[in-house]
């Protein structure tokens, strides 16, 4: 078993902490990691991201290979398809539908949407919407976490006890909400398939 | 457990286990988060281990170097280019060599993601004949941070340990041990070993001489140079550091056909080398940076061509090394499915909204016809993006503390307006004695120091800077009667064009502090550095 994840956004997003739950669930369940990010220059409203890898083997390189990220989670639509040639035939993308405007020309948002509806095994979900709807804006990333949670090769169970673990400090509220927030990825990724099925 | 930790932070933990009672250092990406992960470790905190930023990456190594004499272990951490500036106690120091163990870790930034170049600090290690160790991984990271410290000790040298940015900042599971109690203060046997006036030098040189055999032997036998065989010799392959994992990424589980030898520690061990040239066709050396090893073990001439790699343009002679371009020297195809879409326009990283730096620029930016032929002399920090639209505001930047100097020469040689943007801690890491030197000679020229109260573009540390500038000015020597403070605020505008307008037709040196908070402070932070500023005002 072998898993290549590609996470992306714009610096300050904090796409690191789906990360950090990935890599708590999975470390929990002694599996191998690798996971690259981006500190630096870029951090300053850059587009950035991280690599991912997970695996019952040993994981040589902390880059993934062109070609071979079996899916792409991103915070931002068009940073989404920046990382395109990364990805598996038939691979997974997921991304947030909400624009991060800090550049001069940013593209028409109705043909980024059709660009990527044109993939047939992607989810672009408002989960900023989703997240603020549940009384907590800040667990954007975790919603889109939820989404792609049923390709990880990690239980729900590891992942919901990996977001206890990891927002504890914060207080029980925060872990609840971030837990909701979970599971409404998930309903909402199991929606949009039933339609595309259809 | 196994703990999840950077390459950086489990470099980190090694030096903590390996019994360091200080680090000295300056930020620089991809280096900073060492320092970081010792200053926030409960564990140095009790042990009382040393971990504050050090005003440049000489002063740290020096003080490096002063906890070493009095016999205890201690640790430096840079980025590459901060070894150029702490070049001079680098080279003297594998002279007089080490009394406690001393090891500096520099972090070479391939791809330059956030630096101005590309160089390979392993030609520093080789220029001061000290030996280098080169990890590939997270969990040798923690390991040969442990192993250096011993090795330093063993050699009585420093001990060079070479990073890359992608293991730097990837994280792996790494397996800690036992912590080292710290040394206790014990003095140089040899009363002379620190001195270096050169009738000591000499027989100091000639030791560091004639223990280079032992270095090379110690090399030739470590466990971090293997040599593993192989079944198809039509290569060889030397790696060197994380180039080992790009190369078996292309191989299911690892299973290489080629000879392959990892390479972790300098000098090179020489009867593995020889191995592989006498039964190998060819010879494909894999390294991130420059090709040192390539240049070592290749032919002058080039004739034999056995030895292939950057040089020859079987590997990408620039940038860092991935498993794709590793694929491609070794033959295989690498299919790209997919483009990246038209409609992706690029993000490059800009100042954050809120921003001083943004206010300075704007008001540099609309000085009007008396500032038609100016020139700015930038320097490096968040502000260095003065040099991309929408500001375009600096005509120079080149390393840290370059754009007072520069404005200088350039306003001898007749350059006028000549300014100097510079932050608050460039301007304290090596902006000073540049100022000294306008001073002395009364150039004409201005300074402006952008002051946010932080090292912002590596992370918002603090500044030792802070509350200090304008008492730094005038000990300097700067005429308090054009030694200005404003606020960079948009509010401000006008009045900050007059002021730097007045400032640039004055006939020598005038320095304004531009001063306010980096945004992404905390409130605390910020109330803290007012507190300073005050106290300095009163
Ligand atoms: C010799 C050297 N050391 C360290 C660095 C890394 N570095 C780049 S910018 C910077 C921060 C400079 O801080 P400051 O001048 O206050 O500017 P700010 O980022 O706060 O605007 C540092 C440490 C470098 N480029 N060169
Ligand atoms: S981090 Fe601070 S200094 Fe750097 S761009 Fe942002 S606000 Fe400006």
């Amino acid at each position: 078993m072998k898993i290549n994840i590609i996470l992306a956004g714009v610096g300050g997003q904090g796409i690191l902490t789906i990360a950090a739950v990935i890599d708590t669930a999975a470390l929990a369940s002694n599996l191998n990691i690798k996971q690259s990010e981006v500190h630096g220059m870029s951090q300053r409203g850059g587009a950035v991201q991280s690599h991912v890898r997970i695996s019952d083997k040993e994981v040589y390189s902390d880059l993934i290979p062109i070609g071979k990220a079996d899916m792409i989670i991103s915070v931002e639509p068009m940073e989404l398809l920046r990382y395109l040639p990364f990805l598996k035939k038939d691979g997974l993308l997921v991304t947030d539908s909400n624009p991060f405007l800090n550049i001069a020309i940013y593209p028409e948002l109705e043909k980024l949407y059709t660009e990527i509806k044109s993939y047939p095994n992607s989810l672009l979900i408002d989960a900023q919407k989703i997240a603020k709807d549940l009384g907590n804006s800040r667990a954007t990333n975790i919603v889109l976490l939820g989404a792609a949670s049923h390709q990880l090769p990690l239980s729900d169970e590891s992942l919901q006890q990996a977001i206890k673990t990891l927002f504890e400090r914060k207080g029980e509220k925060i872990v609840t909400k971030n837990l909701e927030a979970f599971n409404a990825g998930k309903e909402i990724a199991k929606e949009i398939f039933s339609q595309k099925v259809v | 457990m196994k703990k999840l930790l950077l390459g950086n932070e489990a470099l980190a933990q090694g030096a903590i286990d390996a019994g360091i009672s200080g680090v000295y250092a300056y930020p620089g990406t991809p280096s900073t988060e060492i320092t970081e992960y010792i200053q926030k470790s409960k564990i140095a905190q009790e042990l009382n281990i040393h971990s504050n930023w050090s005003v440049n990456e000489k002063t740290a190594m020096e003080a490096a170097l002063g906890m070493s004499y009095a016999g205890k272990r201690s640790l430096t951490v840079m980025k590459h280019v901060g070894l150029n500036v702490a070049a001079d106690v680098f080279m003297n120091m594998s002279v007089s060599g080490i009394n406690g163990g001393l090891v500096v870790v520099v972090a070479d930034d391939p791809s330059m993601h956030s630096s101005q170049n590309e160089q390979d600090s392993r030609y520093y290690g080789k220029f001061a004949m000290i030996p280098i160790l080169e990890p590939s991984n997270q969990q040798e990271s923690y390991d040969i941070t442990k192993y250096a410290f011993e090795l330093s000790e063993k050699f009585g040298l420093p001990v060079l340990i070479r990073m890359v940015t992608r293991l730097s900042h990837s994280r792996a599971g790494v397996t800690t041990g036992e912590r080292v109690a710290q040394n206790e203060i014990k003095l140089p046997k040899n009363a002379r070993q620190f001195q270096l006036i050169p009738m000591h030098a000499r027989g100091l040189y000639n030791q560091l001489i004639d223990i280079q055999p032992d270095m090379q032997a110690h090399s030739e036998n470590s466990i971090y140079n293997k040599l593993t065989k192989g079944t198809d010799t039509s290569f060889g392959i030397i790696t060197a550091g994380i180039a080992y994992n790009y190369l078996m990424e292309n191989f299911d589980d690892g299973n290489c056909p080629y000879p392959v030898l990892k390479i972790s520690q300098y000098p090179l061990p020489k009867k593995a080398v020889k191995h592989l040239f006498d039964t190998c066709e060819k010879i494909l050396v894999l390294e991130d940076g420059y090709p040192f090893i390539e240049e070592m073990i290749s032919d002058f001439l080039n004739e034999n061509k056995k030895v292939i790699g950057r040089l020859t343009g079987d590997v990408p002679r620039v940038g860092e090394l991935n498993p794709d371009n590793i694929g491609k020297a070794l033959g295989f195809k690498v299919t790209e499915l997919k483009e990246v879409p038209k409609i992706v326009a690029g993000r490059p990283p800009e100042l954050c909204v809120g921003c001083g730096h943004r206010d300075l620029f704007n008001a540099v930016n609309t000085l009007g016809e008396e500032a038609k032929t100016q020139k700015v002399f930038g320097d490096i920090g968040c502000y260095a993006l003065g040099a991309l639209p929408p500001f375009n505001s600096i005509n120079t930047l080149i390393d840290m503390g370059a754009s007072i100097t520069m404005a200088k020469g350039a306003s001898d040689a007749g350059i006028h307006p000549a300014i100097a943007i510079i932050g608050d801690s460039t301007f304290t890491h090596s902006g000073m004695t540049g100022l000294l030197e306008a001073v002395v000679e009364n150039t004409k020229m201005t300074v402006i120091i952008s002051d946010n109260s932080a090292i912002a573009m590596t992370g918002a540390q603090d500044s030792s800077a802070s509350g200090r500038l304008v008492n730094i000015c005038k000990g300097i020597g700067v005429d308090p009667k054009h030694l200005k403070v404003l606020t960079p605020l948009h509010k401000n505008l006008d009045e900050n064009i007059d002021l730097i307008r007045n400032e640039i037709n004055y006939n020598g040196v005038s320095v304004i502090i531009s001063q306010r908070p980096c945004v992404q402070l905390s409130k605390e932070k910020k109330d803290n550095i007012k507190h300073l500023l005050e106290i300095a005002i009163n």
